[in-house]
């Protein structure tokens, strides 16, 4: 705090004052965003970065003079927006975290759009605007918008509202080159040409569309790498919103998020094993011919099904047992009953372990925290690469509601749309066990031959109901 | 080109190589909470709306300020509320497994 002495000793005025303090509340988010990176820092980050927040709010507040009337509408629209997001936040269950990430973001994109459409009306009947002022407001308001439309889409989509199956149409990609050549000529000419409103108000619209129609075809399961990208936008947006407002910390804040969101982007497209185009414009998950036909396939074949005290006996008298979370755990809030039956077995002499894909689950980590909150120990948790050779000497691989992660197709089949994304190989286990609601294929929408698999034993139904039922029967072994 | 724009590019282009470098090593199972952090951090948007708010004139400025002020409310207390929670889960851990 030693520049509140400076302010005093060296006689800084109220505006100088002002920009150390930003600075100060950008240095907050630089030194948050570096401890969220690393495990044992991570929730002092996000403190960190919400200390800067405060600060940078609270100076901001010296700088602007609002009527009495207007004092009190913001106090409103404060309180109205805590309610909204604190309650939001809080009631959202773990699993639908995601989503719950898309819209936060949305309404930030969202906000930066209005943010520069507010200050370029105001600017325009002040006919005190420049170039600079329209290229920045025309970035601010096409991708603020684009990252709005785009995060609701993706939050119908994880949220089930809407089929998470991607959506593509003959001559979408025209459409789409039209749409953003329709953006383009429209920001050239408010840049150029016109300061209409009208015209901006156009270009607001046709973003949305765009983003609506950026985030149709891309399939549920490859949500959290849009949800990345799109926040990579908001802050982009923001920055783009400081540069019309001439507001440094907007800059800093956005361009940080912007910068790291587009690195993080690719990251999580990397632990995918897939490229950030492949991600983007694939259409991964649509039931292509060579998925039909698998699917065709595998219809013939005959799935065995097992009772849980068949299975209760296997897991109880095996030496090694490896445990595959995925989606279907956290649906069901199953990782508490997964702890209480690996105990069990470790009981009884058995060696457990759990195997972590870096995707299992819908976003990345989701399986850690789940099972962290279960108290299940930390070095049971294997990554994929510490594991993968362990599968060979295991009795039984439990696959507890995964299903994209393990399926071979991804090594075997070319013409899959997951092929070359890393698995974990449970098909080399003795034994497969798959808990599954049904046959229904996973989130990515794809046949998983593993299920057909003469060493696979399948048990339907809720992932909690079936693991209790196999706690009791390995307790009854 | 004036000294304060020459500024802010200055700023911009530092910030972007700064964001990329601070987040350059992050393990997987931080990429949900670290993505839900930095989408809290660009609520600072909410500085803009409020300085766009009270600087309006006439109805229509006021009210796009006024929703910017709570879409920008939603996104920094949801975004900092979100990923506290996530990051709970990570702790209750860290005793239990000292005590093993």
């Amino acid at each position: 705090m030693s520049h509140i002495n400076l302010l005093a000793t060296s006689g800084l005025t109220l505006g100088e004052g002002v920009s150390l303090l930003y600075l100060l509340a950008s240095v907050l988010f630089i030194l948050g965003l570096k401890q969220l990176s690393s495990p044992k820092g991570a929730r002092r980050g996000n403190t960190t970065a919400a200390t800067g927040m405060l600060i940078a709010i609270v100076t901001s507040l010296t700088e602007i003079h609002p009527s009495a009337g207007k004092i009190v509408l913001m106090i409103v629209a404060v309180i109205i927006g805590t309610l909204f997001g604190a309650v939001l936040a809080r009631r959202v269950k773990m699993t639908a975290m995601p989503q719950m990430v898309a819209a936060f973001n949305g309404v930030g994109g969202g906000a930066a759009a209005l943010v520069s459409i507010g200050e370029y009306t105001r600017l325009v009947s002040n006919s005190s605007h420049g170039v600079v002022l329209a290229i920045a407001v025309v970035f601010s308001v096409v991708v603020g918008s684009m990252s709005f439309a785009g995060s609701a889409i993706a939050f119908a989509k994880l949220q089930e509202i809407m089929t998470g199956v991607p959506i593509t149409y003959a001559g979408q990609q025209l459409v789409n080159g039209i749409v953003l050549a329709a953006i383009v000529v429209f920001s050239i000419v408010i840049i150029g040409f016109s300061s209409s409103i009208m015209i901006l108000t156009i270009l607001l619209i046709i973003s949305l569309v765009l983003g609506v129609a950026f985030v149709l075809p891309i399939g549920g399961a490859d949500m959290p790498v849009v949800i990345s990208l799109l926040n990579a936008f908001t802050g982009l947006a923001v920055a783009a919103s400081g540069f019309a407002l001439g507001n440094t910390v907007l800059i800093v804040g956005g361009t940080l998020v912007g910068a790291s969101g587009t690195l993080l982007t690719k990251m999580m497209s990397d632990a995918m094993g897939r490229s950030l185009s492949n991600v983007l414009f694939a259409a991964v998950g649509k039931v292509t011919e060579s998925a039909g036909a698998a699917g065709a396939v595998g219809q013939d074949q005959s799935v065995r099904s097992g009772t849980p005290d068949d299975i209760g006996v296997l897991l109880a008298y095996s030496q090694k047992v490896i445990i595959v979370p995925g989606y279907g755990l956290a649906v069901a809030q199953a990782q508490h009953v997964v702890r209480e039956l690996a105990d069990l077995l470790e009981l009884k002499g058995v060696d457990v372990k759990y195997a972590i894909h870096p995707v299992a689950g819908r976003m990345p980590g989701h399986m850690n925290v789940l099972l962290a909150e279960a108290d299940v120990k930390y070095d049971q948790l294997k990554e994929m690469d510490e594991i993968n050779d362990e599968f060979k000497l295991a009795d039984v691989a439990l696959i507890v509601g995964a299903n994209d992660v393990v399926n071979p197709a991804a090594k075997t089949d070319p013409g899959s749309p997951i092929y070359g994304m890393p698995i974990l190989n449970a098909e080399d286990a003795k034994n497969i066990v798959f808990l599954k609601r049904s046959m229904r294929p996973g989130f990515a929408g794809i046949d998983n031959q593993l299920m057909f698999d003469p060493k696979t034993i399948m048990l339907f139904g809720d992932a909690k109901e079936s693991l209790t039922k196999l706690v009791a029967a390995v307790k009854a072994s | 080109m004036s000294p304060e724009l020459v500024g802010y590019i200055t700023t911009f282009v530092l910030a972007a190589f700064v964001g990329i470098e601070v987040i350059s090593k992050v393990p997987t199972i931080l990429h949900t909470p670290l993505m839900s952090g930095s989408n809290a951090i660009h609520g600072i948007i909410f500085v803009g709306a409020l300085s766009v708010t009270s600087a309006s004139h006439g109805t229509v400025q006021l009210w796009l300020g006024l929703l910017a002020v709570v879409l920008a409310t939603i996104n920094v207390v949801g975004g900092f509320v979100v990923t506290d929670r996530m990051l709970e889960m990570f702790k209750p851990r860290r005793p239990a497994e000292e005590k093993r």
